[in-house]
């Protein structure tokens, strides 16, 4: 059984299962960094008191699940999601979407994903894939941060459908409804919509660890880590910082650069708003954090590591949180055109 | 980033497949451009496993010198912290803690034994003599 669906590779997981769920809806309007962008999809959190692999807690984006939701919700497209406490119930209902003709999102963990290289498996449960069909024994997998659709055995999806730990996924899956069309005035105002959510998030939540305030916090507590954490641990806290800004499924530069795409998109969509300019302050953040993902390395590789360099680190946190305050900041003053 | 600035080192990734980065054109349109990884992410991700291959000798060492039972170290070995270990055997994490003390691990129940392999993906064997089969 197969399904037609083509398998496109993307940048970040959530928002390449989005737009590739959405592509026949959207008559392929929809792409990843659409999709990303109406989902606002980019934020900084830097959660405290929470250690991840021994390391700090930070994000740079949005909560898994939250890009698929809110661009279906903007779009007015109804959403099937179940989670299961059977792993049977879950693999037959899985197979009631796929010979009912939908390909389907489903949240899975990356320890047990075996095309993935050892290298990349850790404890992490908010990836994303599609499953759109069965050739035997073998779920047919579109996994939008690999090249080429590829295959998994049941006991192999079940087992990653099924991780454990923080976010477990517990066999989520979710789809669009079929056969509802996308206007171009829903995905208009869906842009003006995510642009809005996404600098609430990142301007107006409240406490010091999350949106530009976060970034600004961070900068300060990396110059206090040498002193704190020691030279070498405060190096593995800044190699995981440049992990999570910079690996598999961020697009590099911390999502900075999906989002100025997704602004560019969006200045052809609602042409007069100054979009491309602004698409072009978030280009400048995304290639400061990665001038800062360079400094951080020659830490943690040892061939840096003085107080001055902990400070320089610092300070381009606190150089970027300026940066983007003043872009989202030019986002929120926009009057419509 | 400038389209060819997009940085090709090859990373462990890179070898199976290449990743999607967003990039501007000579004319500041941005497009997608294959990566094969990034010198920087390779080392930080390198960082991260000699920081989990101390922590596995640090644990072997332990359960040598009998000051804990092998869970230890197959929980570093499998990355593993209470919370992950107790989501998939459906201990609680005071019983795990409890189990980390050899002599405790060595009257455990063959059945609360094979909990601990199942999680580990393991032989119930393997586990008592802490070796490992490469998979």
């Amino acid at each position: 059984m197969k399904i037609e669906f083509e398998h496109r590779q993307a940048a970040h997981c959530e928002s390449g299962v989005t737009s590739n769920l959405l592509r026949i809806s959207s008559n392929s309007k929809i792409t990843e960094p659409l999709a990303f962008g109406i989902g606002a999809g980019l934020f900084f959190a830097h959660i405290p008191f929470i250690k991840i692999n021994n390391g700090p807690a930070i994000a740079f984006r949005t909560l898994p699940g939250h890009i698929f939701n809110r661009t279906c919700k903007s779009l007015g497209i109804p959403v099937t999601r179940k989670k299961f406490s059977s792993k049977e119930k879950a693999e037959s209902f899985l197979q009631e979407c796929l010979n009912n003709g939908h390909p389907v999102g489903c949240q899975v963990g990356v320890y047990y994903l075996p095309y993935f290289p050892k290298e990349y498996r850790f404890h992490f449960n908010a990836h994303n894939l599609i499953v759109f069909g069965k050739d035997q024994d073998k779920y047919l997998i579109s996994d939008p941060i690999m090249e080429n659709a590829t295959v998994l055995d049941s006991y192999q999806l079940e087992r990653v459908r099924f991780a454990k730990g923080a976010l477990a996924p517990k066999g989520h899956i979710y789809f669009p409804e079929m056969g509802t069309a996308i206007t171009d005035k829903q995905i208009k105002q869906a842009i003006k919509n995510g642009i809005k959510k996404n600098v609430y998030a990142m301007l107006r939540i409240p406490g010091s660890f999350a949106g530009v305030a976060g970034i600004k916090s961070t900068g300060n507590k990396i110059k206090k880590w040498r002193d704190k954490l020691g030279l070498q641990k405060a190096g593995s806290y800044l190699a995981q910082m440049v992990r999570m800004q910079e690996e598999i499924g961020t697009g590099g530069g911390g999502f900075r650069y999906i989002y100025a795409a997704f602004l560019q998109e969006a200045d052809s969509w609602l042409p007069g708003n100054q979009l491309a300019d602004i698409s072009v302050m978030f280009t400048k953040a995304g290639d400061l954090w990665r001038t800062a993902a360079v400094q951080a390395a020659g830490i943690y590789k040892g061939r840096i590591g003085s107080q001055e360099d902990f400070n320089v680190m610092g300070n381009y946190l606190l150089e970027i949180a300026e940066l983007e305050k003043n872009a989202f900041l030019a986002l929120k003053n926009i009057k419509w055109q | 980033m400038k389209k060819d600035e997009v940085p090709q080192d090859l990373s462990s990734l890179g070898k199976i497949t290449k990743e999607v980065c967003y990039a501007t054109d000579s004319t500041g349109k941005y497009v997608t451009e294959l990566s094969s990884g990034w010198d920087v992410k390779i080392k930080a991700l390198d960082v991260a496993w000699e920081d989990i291959a101390k922590r596995i000798s640090a644990a072997k060492e332990q359960v040598l010198n009998k000051q804990a039972s092998p869970l230890l170290f197959f929980m570093e070995y499998r990355l593993m912290d209470l919370s992950i270990l107790a989501d998939y055997t459906g201990f609680w994490k005071w019983q795990i803690k409890q189990h980390l003390k050899p002599a405790v691990f060595e009257k455990l129940s063959d059945q609360k034994l094979q909990k601990y392999a199942d999680a580990f993906n393991i032989k119930v064997e393997d586990l008592k003599s802490m070796t490992v089969h490469e998979d």
